[in-house]
């Protein structure tokens, strides 16, 4: 039975692999993820790892790949909107080539070593094997560390997020409706930290360095 | 079944998300293909915590997963930016680190 | 007697640096003054030196004064050390004697010069670097003098710096002086290989020891440099161009002193050269070609000034000849007699120009003799003095040089010849120098002279191309001065023309008064020639009378020439106009020189650049360095896209190659 299952569930897990690379529509894409996530649970469950598949399923395939879901419905036009497909030609030839000596590789290194445990199908495990209770302990006692950086890790990419997302402060942006605040009263609406910073506009008194037309970036072309 | 066939699947479901990562365009995309080779990783990770009996496989995988999810936030966070400035979403076309 | 010898040096040093430094300071005549006072104050240290030389008996008449240790490594110990004996006495009483009254001369002839100070410090600077040259006691500070000696003719040949002639005129000085300087060294090492030592003691005490090879190798080199500091041929060329600097600078250093650096350079290395017969002949040789060429020379130049340097050159030509051929009392003795009658023609040439208000072509000028007297005078005497007409001192001491090459005998008869053809064609350039300056109708500078009125010219122009100049710093400034208006230079020339004409009273042939074979015998001692070089007297009576005879008759066919039927000159230049040519152009030395040293160096140099430098330094080695790191950074280059895909590939093509090595290890 639990052969069926793995067969089952392995399978589902490649299939979405492989909608995930080829499928053009990129909701299309996500949703061929979030099948492979819950496969991937399955096969976590099989492997007796219940807390982890619990949280594969309520983290990634729930939280994460909202996510996913809500930037794709905003960076994309239209469900049918030709957002860039897969390359074409040679460098796809070269591609797959390089994935399947990557496989190939793989393989070798799997099958041809001498563990022997991987014949089969586990060693003893306690009782507890894979419980929460389980893991809340390992992580409270031997790996307190590492899941205070995790927390932090969590924190710092929050800010991030935030930071990277917002709106500039001054930037003046096109599709915004015009929105009064005191601020703008007394601020230079040319301000702004990082409107200088990407040439957009030069700071205020500032003329703009001598032998460029306005609005060229200097030193635009690299080499030296 | 055999550990070894678990790890085979998560091998394939790797080189597939290595073949995703180096062909598609969108960037959106090339994330979720990352995803899946992180998703491969974790699977590798909870067969050898089984093959040991020992779950410490099984806490190396929970903290893969909160980086993940940091990354992805991080990750879709840029491209957001990226849209609202109206900067092409295509890899090919963002290569100013060049030279 | 160490204190005064070093006074003799330090005083001129002193004056170079008070005019030098303090130049803003002195005011006026002042730096005329301070370096007058300074080179007179050497002349008395000079005196003083003698003195006490003369309290020392004869067996120990010289004396080593080491100054300090400079160098002493690798088996060279360089000393700064003078060697006070007669010789170097005898050279440094007629230096600054004769650079006492010259210092005199410039004080009013360089008035109204914007350089004044300047030219003083120069010209102190030059007569110490003189001084250093003659007192010196090893190879190493003769070096050092004669290069300081080289460098202070240039400053004061290119005095006039913003005259393109004056400028070029030093640089073809300095480069051929330079040559004689590499002479010089290399002789230096030749002798040092085998002598081991710097000193002229040392030296001169294994003279005997060293190989017969190398001695000659060292002593023509050495003639090289001597030949380029007394301007013999083939290293002449710069002399007459050294005319550009100012009168002064011609009289101190083209006529009584620098030239002169040759031949005491080979009286000095006596011992070596009579161990050397090879090396003593090519000096008489090249002083013998060097008399007959620049007196043939001396018939055709027009430049009053050019007269009397290739006059200068013949008569050094004489000294270097009776130095190389062991008649080294009658050598120095008209060195010291050339020196008064050369300076005294120099400084009335000054004069005479001063009255032409610059000008200097012998064509322009004509019938001085009532607008100056003086300065007529004093021609005359000079003109006498080297003419060699008794009782004038340069007879006495060319005739003895000549005597004594007969009284060596064998082929030296030829220069006994040549020597005399050189007497008569002297006298015949010098007195027609002075026949057409002075006699004649006065041309229109004399006429307003007569009339008590210097000629000022209204555009200053340089004399040799006609080019137009201010009188600002650089060139020379607005007034001219002559010797009946100037009581420092009638001074000058006053005490210079006593001198020309009295001290041929010093060494009297027929044993009559032997002043300075008795007082340079101490630096002689061994050789084997000055004892016993004596002319016998019927020798010397044919030779006093011949000599006698062959510079009135000189006078005599100049006077005809030029005076009597002033159209013979032209008529026999018409007659003889490629020899005339031939001469005019200086026996096409300079054109020699210019084909055989200096278009292969020039070709060399273009060569180097445009071929050598181009292709291979600039192409090969540094563009082809570049270029090679700069193709691999390209290459390296290519790499950073920009495509993040790419940098995938790679990322995945590089785990791929590390999973391949590691599994074929295992």
């Amino acid at each position: 039975m639990s052969g069926l299952f793995f067969f089952v569930a392995a399978l589902g897990a490649i299939a979405g692999a492989i909608g995930v690379v080829t499928l053009r529509n990129s909701f299309y894409a996500v949703l061929a993820l979030v099948g492979h996530l819950l496969s991937l649970a399955a096969l976590f469950l099989l492997l007796r790892a219940q807390f982890v598949a619990a949280a594969q399923v309520i983290v990634y395939a729930g939280a994460v790949m909202v996510l996913y879901v809500f930037v794709v419905s905003y960076v994309s036009e239209g469900p049918f909107q030709s957002t860039p497909g897969a390359v074409t030609g040679g460098a796809r030839v070269l591609a797959y080539l390089f994935a399947a000596c990557l496989a190939a590789e793989l393989m070798v290194a799997m099958l041809g070593n001498g563990l022997e445990a991987i014949n089969s199908k586990g060693a003893q495990y306690d009782p507890g094997f894979g419980n929460p209770a389980e893991i809340g302990k390992l992580l409270l006692t031997k790996f307190l560390f590492p899941f205070e950086v995790a927390s932090f890790l969590l924190l710092i990419a929050a800010v991030g997020a935030v930071v990277l997302a917002r709106r500039r402060g001054g930037g003046i942006d096109p599709t915004d409706r015009p929105v009064l605040s005191v601020m703008d009263m007394v601020r230079d609406e040319r301000l702004g930290s990082m409107a200088e910073s990407v040439h957009a506009q030069p700071a205020v008194g500032a003329t703009a360095p001598a032998g460029l037309e306005s609005g060229e970036r200097p030193n635009e072309e690299g080499g030296w | 079944m055999n550990i070894g066939w678990y790890l085979a699947v998560s091998a394939l479901i790797f080189t597939i998300g290595a073949a995703g990562v180096m062909t598609r365009r969108n960037p959106l995309v090339v994330l979720l293909c990352l995803e899946l080779m992180l998703n491969a990783a974790n699977l590798a990770l909870i067969a050898f915590s089984r093959m040991w009996g020992n779950s410490d496989g099984q806490i190396f995988a929970i903290i893969v997963m909160v980086v993940a999810a940091c990354e992805v936030t991080v990750g879709l966070g840029v491209i957001v930016a990226m849209a609202r400035r109206s900067v092409p979403i295509d890899v090919d076309e963002l290569r100013e680190l060049q030279g | 007697m160490q204190t005064t010898s070093w006074l003799i040096l330090a005083f001129p040093l002193a004056g170079a640096i008070i005019n030098g430094l303090g130049f803003r300071a002195l005011k006026g005549r002042a730096p005329g003054i301070v370096g007058t006072v300074a080179i007179g104050a050497a002349f008395i240290s000079a005196v003083l030196t003698l003195i006490k030389l003369q309290d020392l008996s004869p067996e120990h008449r010289g004396a080593l004064f080491v100054g300090w240790d400079y160098a002493k490594t690798v088996g060279v110990d360089a000393k700064v050390s003078i060697l006070v004996d007669p010789l170097s006495v005898y050279m440094a009483l007629v230096v600054t004697g004769v650079s006492t009254l010259i210092h005199l001369y410039s004080v009013t002839y360089m008035t109204s010069d914007r350089g004044y100070a300047r030219f003083f410090a120069y010209l102190n600077f030059f007569v110490f670097s003189m001084l250093v040259l003659v007192l010196a006691g090893n190879f190493f500070l003769l070096v050092v003098g004669w290069a300081f000696v080289g460098a202070a003719s240039y400053l004061l040949i290119s005095f006039w710096y913003r005259r393109t002639t004056a400028t070029r005129a030093g640089i073809k000085a300095f480069v051929i002086n330079v040559v004689g300087d590499i002479g010089i060294v290399l002789g230096t090492y030749f002798l040092f290989r085998n002598t081991h030592t710097l000193d002229f003691i040392g030296t001169f005490r294994q003279a005997g020891t060293i190989p017969h090879g190398d001695l000659t190798a060292g002593l023509i080199l050495l003639l090289v440099g001597a030949f380029a500091k007394s301007a013999q041929v083939p290293l002449h060329t710069w002399l007459p161009d050294a005319m550009e600097g100012p009168t002064p600078v011609s009289a101190l250093i083209h006529a009584a002193t620098m030239v002169t650096a040759g031949v005491y350079l080979i009286a000095r290395m006596w011992p070596l050269f009579e161990h050397s017969a090879a090396a003593a002949d090519v000096g008489t040789i090249v002083g013998a070609l060097t008399l007959l060429i620049a007196a043939t020379i001396g018939l055709v130049v027009t430049d009053l000034k050019r007269v009397i340097a290739y006059s200068t050159m013949s008569q050094i030509g004489y000294m270097i000849m009776a130095v190389s051929a062991g008649a080294y009392a009658a050598g120095l003795f008209h060195l010291m007699t050339h020196a008064f009658f050369k300076a005294l023609l120099f400084m009335a040439a000054g004069s005479i120009i001063g009255a032409m208000a610059g000008e200097q072509n012998l064509d322009k000028m004509s019938g001085f003799r009532r607008a100056m007297p003086f300065t007529f005078g004093c021609f005359v005497v000079g003109g006498l003095a080297l003419a060699g007409v008794p009782p004038f001192s340069g007879f006495f001491s060319k005739d003895e040089i000549i005597a004594v090459m007969g009284q060596r005998g064998g082929w030296h008869w030829v220069l006994f010849v040549v020597g005399y053809i050189g007497t008569f064609l002297t006298a015949v350039y010098t007195w027609r120098m002075i026949f057409r300056a002075f006699f004649g109708e006065p041309v229109a500078e004399a006429a307003e002279l007569e009339h008590g009125h210097l000629h000022h010219a209204e555009q200053h122009t340089n004399p040799a191309n006609g080019e137009v100049e201010d009188t600002d710093v650089g060139f020379p400034g607005p007034d001219h001065h002559i010797a009946e208006w100037s009581v420092p230079m009638r001074a000058a020339m006053g005490i210079l023309a006593v001198g020309a004409i009295g001290l041929g009273f010093l060494q009297l042939p027929f044993n009559g008064t032997n002043v300075v074979d008795k007082f340079l015998e101490p630096s002689f001692r061994g050789s084997k020639y000055f004892g016993s070089l004596h002319p016998t007297d019927s020798l010397t009576t044919i030779g006093l009378i011949v000599g006698a005879v062959l510079s009135l008759a000189g006078i005599a066919l100049a006077y005809r020439i030029w005076v009597v039927k002033p159209g013979t000159s032209t008529a026999i230049r018409e007659r003889l106009s490629g020899v005339h040519r031939f001469l005019v152009n200086k026996w096409y030395f300079d054109e020699l020189i210019d084909l055989v040293v200096v278009r292969p160096f020039a070709w060399f140099g273009r060569f180097g650049q445009q071929t050598f430098e181009r292709i291979f330094v600039q192409g090969a080695l540094v563009d082809g360095t570049s270029g090679v790191v700069r193709a691999g950074s390209a290459t390296v280059r290519a790499l950073q896209s920009g495509l993040v895909r790419a940098y995938a590939s790679l990322l995945v093509l590089g785990a791929v190659a590390v999973g391949l090595y590691f599994l074929l290890q295992s």
